[in-house]
């Protein structure tokens, strides 16, 4: 008894786990259950049960409730997909004028609009295409095709790629210095030397519209939602679904409002990268100093002249770090969208990968990484560049970048033409090289690969066989043997234990949907998958960010390490570990570990570095030796910040085991690739990304309500 | 006398939910305690007084005491939650909003303790900012923004960024950006407070200068005791909102009107703070040769009265004896009891 009433908490959990394990003890496996693939389909089957709701029938294998719940939210998918149809379909028919047959069409508004804003983000992903490719319809689009033919002439001709290289190392040189201006040239060289200088571009031109308008928007709705309490309630929830939904699953619905190709893949990208610039403009506004804001007041400003002359340039960097968010998320979903029919890396990739020729997929992943690491590395230059004052400058010193890369076009130009004269019978190397005309090492790697599978595949299909077997299998039947109200109770119990009524009853929530959707056992498997990523990605970040924390320089290189394997778009990840254990589980697996074991690194370094330099001393000085500080001092300090780190990894992991759906896996990412063929699959693939979005949400508030509070009771924050 | 420059009667700021109902049903009557039940939290208790034209009233308490609310009320930087402020005989509650850029643009002018300097413009751009958001030329504004920078002994440095310049250079800056339109009423919160001690005292003496030269209308908010008494013409003493004490210097460290007041006073070295006028007698007695003016401090003089056998005169600006004072006095102030009035 003195034991409970010292330690009540521990009490308390132990009551908690007491409960859960006798509910899955006193919860019979149903004889009929097994894993069925199909469950989700809604296929007719005598054995069903079935209920109609808002006019949908639903049909399910119906078991024991305290089993598996019945599937109550099964009519939100097709109602979704209904609603989505009647507005592209039937809704508000207008008049639009036909230019082709000269007459009125009726057509639903949606419909048209839908059609219009593709029409002007094709027009201008084109127009920068062809800035940088050359062609023809930019100019189509202000004439007509029949002008055209009478002037031939009339075509964009494309920059050559000498002339884009000196620019970027220029741009490279002025935003940092001469390191990043050598890596940016030697980076477009590479592209333009192995012949992938098209799909490079193609991307390139992808960003370059989504960008810049995915930062107006965020930059707007963040300023609406900085003035505005209101807005900024109603968004948030919004934001935070959107920042823990899977890129993947946010491609399904565009694919029926918007078809399929670079236009919709820029609108669904918008709408993945504005959610961070919205987070980054509150937060860098809210950190103005009030000071500064009354000195504005003060001198007279009126709301307008506060914002933008005021309160955005003080947040400069902040807003700068949300714009290289907006680029990198840009990136990544340059690469996804190919998915959905956007040309570029992405695309070369993904046909590589489905043709299994590593080689090929490598050389693409390569190129990917390095833009990546270029991009983010030149945008961050900009958020941390601070103007000097160097006195009067002549005109030579002030507009030097800018002469220096007039004299680049010219040399360029004049490149490019003696080019014509060097390359009569092939292609003009001097201009632009080709897709897949260039130095390929594709068979090289291609043999590597095959040469690796000779050589050690007992050894990896030993290994892989043991994995799935003895370690796999198990957990997963583990998690699958969990009744509904058991897992709940467990979630509930722990919300209610950690952070009160509140977070108990938002838990409660989340979870709650997942278990009413037709997916719950899906769900589990995708919750297993990650579990285990998540283990072993923080077992490893743990100790090496603690190892690496005990000297500066290898922290700092740690660091390091970090940022640029962050940069990657997710899907660079599978290539390394297809080519190593082939189309398994374990492949997806060892993604999601290498994937996730980023933030946990990261955050275990930072969370340490951040134990103040006082209490360091003070415990040097109280005579600890260094294991004695580690475990008494800068562990329990750094804690709430690496359970943060634990959260990032938990949806690093999530996003890592649906892309794993690419490989085969039999998971909720499974039905949202699925969905992606599927012409009724917009409202399946929204609901299986809402999922997805909650799994994360429900650890999430968890970790987030214990490190608040872990956090006061420290008294840092 | 003409007109106050700045008036306040009856101010209070209440912040919480629905203070205003509350600070009505009060009936003027405000307890911070009961307030704070309610969940409201008083800032400025009843404040009522006035600054006339040219006058310095230096605003002094404790962090919390209320006295930066006070100021940001006048400034209507917050709404006041009751009362009524004049600026000039204008309602300042009752402006609209472009009336209240207008006055801002045209009268006001304020100093911030942590210089809220615009990190992105230089020296000089940061001086023009508030003559550039009026709509000035930019070539005028710069022009105008240079005498600016000439005034506050920045010159050479007036292309600088301010994370390249220290605190005090800083606060120069902030001090030229308030002067810019040449306002009439001048705020400074807590000023010098981010500085170190040796620049705090060089930027008053500095303040000083540029006040004789300006004779702005000035409320002045310090925490340093000193401070307030080296700079200014009167001193309001604030607690918990209430103004406890409103009177000049002297008057203050002799007749402090609450215990709260007289801690302060205690460590005061009088001898600094005292004019001749504030311990003279009245009586034209017995006179020795010395005369000393009446506005000399009493550190400055001591020496010589103290050499004297006879009572010294005390002579106003036109050369006429106005009373005298004898070297025990001198003594008994410098080194008398402290708790008794002298």
């Amino acid at each position: 008894m003195e034991f409970f009433k010292k330690y009540p908490k521990t009490f308390q959990w132990l009551f908690l786990l007491v409960v859960f394990f006798a509910l899955c003890f006193a919860i019979e496996v149903p004889e009929t259950y097994k894993f069925i693939r199909g469950q989700a389909e809604f296929v007719k089957d005598p054995n069903q049960s079935s209920y109609v709701f808002l006019g949908k029938e639903v049909r399910y294998y119906a078991f024991d409730v305290f089993w598996r719940l019945p599937p109550l939210l099964g009519w939100l998918p097709i109602w979704i997909n209904d609603s989505l149809f009647f507005l592209m379909n039937e809704w508000m028919p207008i008049e639009v004028w036909n230019e082709d047959t000269q007459e009125y069409k009726s057509r639903p508004l949606v419909l048209q609009i839908s059609r219009n804003i593709t029409a002007f983000m094709t027009f201008l992903i084109q127009l920068i295409r062809e800035v940088l490719l050359g062609g023809l319809e930019t100019i189509v689009a202000f004439t007509s095709w029949d002008w055209i033919d009478k002037n031939p002439w009339a075509e964009l001709p494309g920059l050559p790629w000498t002339i884009v290289a000196a620019g970027a190392a220029l741009l490279s040189y002025k935003l940092s210095g001469k390191g990043l201006a050598l890596f940016a040239g030697l980076t477009m060289v590479y592209i333009s030397i192995f012949g992938q200088w098209k799909p490079s571009m193609q991307t390139l031109s992808f960003i370059l519209v989504a960008a810049p308008l995915s930062f107006i928007f965020g930059l707007g709705l963040g300023i609406a939602a900085f003035k505005s309490k209101r807005v900024e309630k109603a968004l948030y929830p919004i934001l935070l679904v959107m920042q823990t939904m899977p890129q993947y699953a946010v491609l399904v619905p565009a694919l029926v409002l918007f078809g399929v190709g670079d236009h919709a893949a820029v609108i669904i990208t918008m709408v993945v990268a504005v959610p961070p610039m919205i987070l980054l403009t509150i937060l860098g506004l809210r950190a103005v100093p009030p000071e500064v804001i009354e000195a504005g007041r003060m001198s007279g400003c009126n709301n307008f002249q506060l914002m933008f002359k005021v309160l955005i340039p003080t947040a400069r960097r902040d807003i700068l770090i949300g714009v290289n968010q907006v680029i990198m998320v840009c990136f990544s979903m340059a690469v996804i969208s190919a998915f959905i029919g956007a040309k570029g890396l992405g695309f070369n990739l993904l046909l590589a990968l489905n043709q299994l020729n590593i080689g090929l997929a490598l050389e693409a992943g390569l190129c990917i990484s390095l833009i990546a690491i270029l991009l983010d590395k030149m945008s961050l230059a900009w958020a941390n560049k601070q103007e000097d004052y160097f006195g009067n400058l002549t005109f030579f010193e002030r507009n030097k970048n800018l002469l220096f890369f007039a004299a680049t076009v010219v040399i360029g130009l004049i490149l490019a033409y003696i080019g014509t004269f060097l390359f009569k019978d092939t292609f003009n190397y001097l201009f632009e090289i080709p897709h897949n005309k260039g130095i390929s090492t594709a068979d090289f790697w291609n043999k590597g690969v095959d040469w690796i599978f000779e050589t050690f595949f007992v050894y990896i299909k030993a290994f892989n066989t043991w994995l799935i077997q003895e370690v796999l299998q198990p957990m997963r039947a583990l998690y699958l043997r969990m009744p509904a109200i058991a897992t709940i109770v467990l979630v509930v119990g722990a919300g209610y234990l950690i952070g009160g009524i509140r977070s108990a009853l938002v838990v409660c929530g989340l979870t709650l949907f997942i278990a009413l959707s037709p997916w719950w056992d899906r769900a589990l498997v995708t919750t297993y998958m990650a579990t285990f990523g998540v283990i072993v990605s923080c077992t490893i970040g743990f100790t090496v960010g603690t190892l690496c924390f005990q000297n500066k320089h290898s922290a700092n290189f740690m660091l390091g390490v970090c940022d640029i394997f962050q940069t990657f778009p997710s899907f660079v990840y599978l290539i390394p570990v297809m080519m190593l254990f082939g189309i398994t589980d374990t492949s997806v697996l060892i993604a999601v570990i290498v994937y996730a074991t980023i933030p946990a690194t990261r955050y275990t370094i930072e969370g340490l570095r951040s134990v103040p330099a006082g209490l360091h001393d003070a415990a040097t000085m109280s005579g600890v030796n260094k294991f004695q500080r580690l475990t008494k001092i800068e562990f329990p300090l750094a804690f709430p910040h690496m359970m943060l780190g634990i959260n990032q990894t938990i949806v690093f992991a999530l996003f890592m085991v649906i892309i794993g759906a690419f490989i085969g896996t039999e998971d909720l990412g499974q039905y949202i690739l699925k969905a992606l063929s599927d012409k009724k699959g917009a409202g399946i693939g929204l609901t299986l990304g809402i999922c997805v979005a909650f799994i994360a949400l429900i650890f999430d508030n968890l970790i987030r309500a214990y490190v608040q509070k872990r956090k006061k009771h420290l008294g840092i924050d | 006398m003409s007109e106050p420059v700045i008036k306040c009667e009856n101010v209070y700021k209440i912040f919480g939910a629905n203070a205003e109902k509350m600070l009505k049903d009060s009936n003027g009557n405000v307890d911070a305690k009961t307030f704070q039940e309610n969940g409201c939290i008083v800032g400025v208790n009843n404040a009522s007084f006035e600054v006339s034209k040219g006058e310095m009233l230096v605003v002094m308490g404790l962090s919390g005491s209320g006295k930066s609310t006070l100021l940001r009320c006048i400034s209507r930087l917050t709404d006041a939650t009751g009362g009524k402020i004049f600026i000039e005989g204008q309602d300042l509650l009752q402006l609209n909003n472009k009336d209240l850029i207008d006055l801002r643009r045209n009268k006001m002018g304020m100093v911030f303790q942590s210089f809220a300097l615009l990190p992105h413009k230089t020296v000089v751009e940061n001086i023009a900012f508030p003559l550039q958001i009026k709509g000035v030329k930019t070539e005028d504004s710069i022009s105008k923004a240079m005498d600016m920078v000439k005034l506050v002994g920045l010159d050479g440095r007036e292309n600088y960024f301010p994370r390249e310049l220290s605190g005090g250079q800083q606060q120069r800056v902030g001090i030229a950006r308030s002067l810019a339109v040449e306002p009439d009423i001048w705020f400074l919160d807590e000023p010098f407070s981010a500085l170190d001690p040796l620049i705090r005292k060089e930027m008053q003496d500095e303040f000083l200068r540029l006040q004789e030269k300006l004779q702005k209308t000035i409320m002045f908010i310090t925490h340093d005791f000193d401070e307030a008494l080296k700079l200014a013409d009167r001193i309001a003493i604030m607690k918990d909102g209430i103004i406890e004490q409103l009177d000049t210097p002297a008057n203050i460290v002799l007749n402090p009107a609450t215990e709260y007041v007289r801690k302060f006073t205690e460590e005061v070295p009088r001898e600094k703070v005292l004019l001749i006028e504030d311990i003279m007698d009245k009586t034209k007695d017995n006179l020795g040769d010395l005369k000393v003016s009446k506005d000399e401090i009493i550190e400055n003089v001591a020496e010589k009265i103290l050499t004297q056998e006879k009572s010294v005169a005390v002579i106003d600006n036109d050369n006429n004896i106005i009373g005298s004072i004898n070297p025990a006095k001198i003594i008994n102030t410098v080194f008398g009891g402290r708790k008794n009035n002298i």
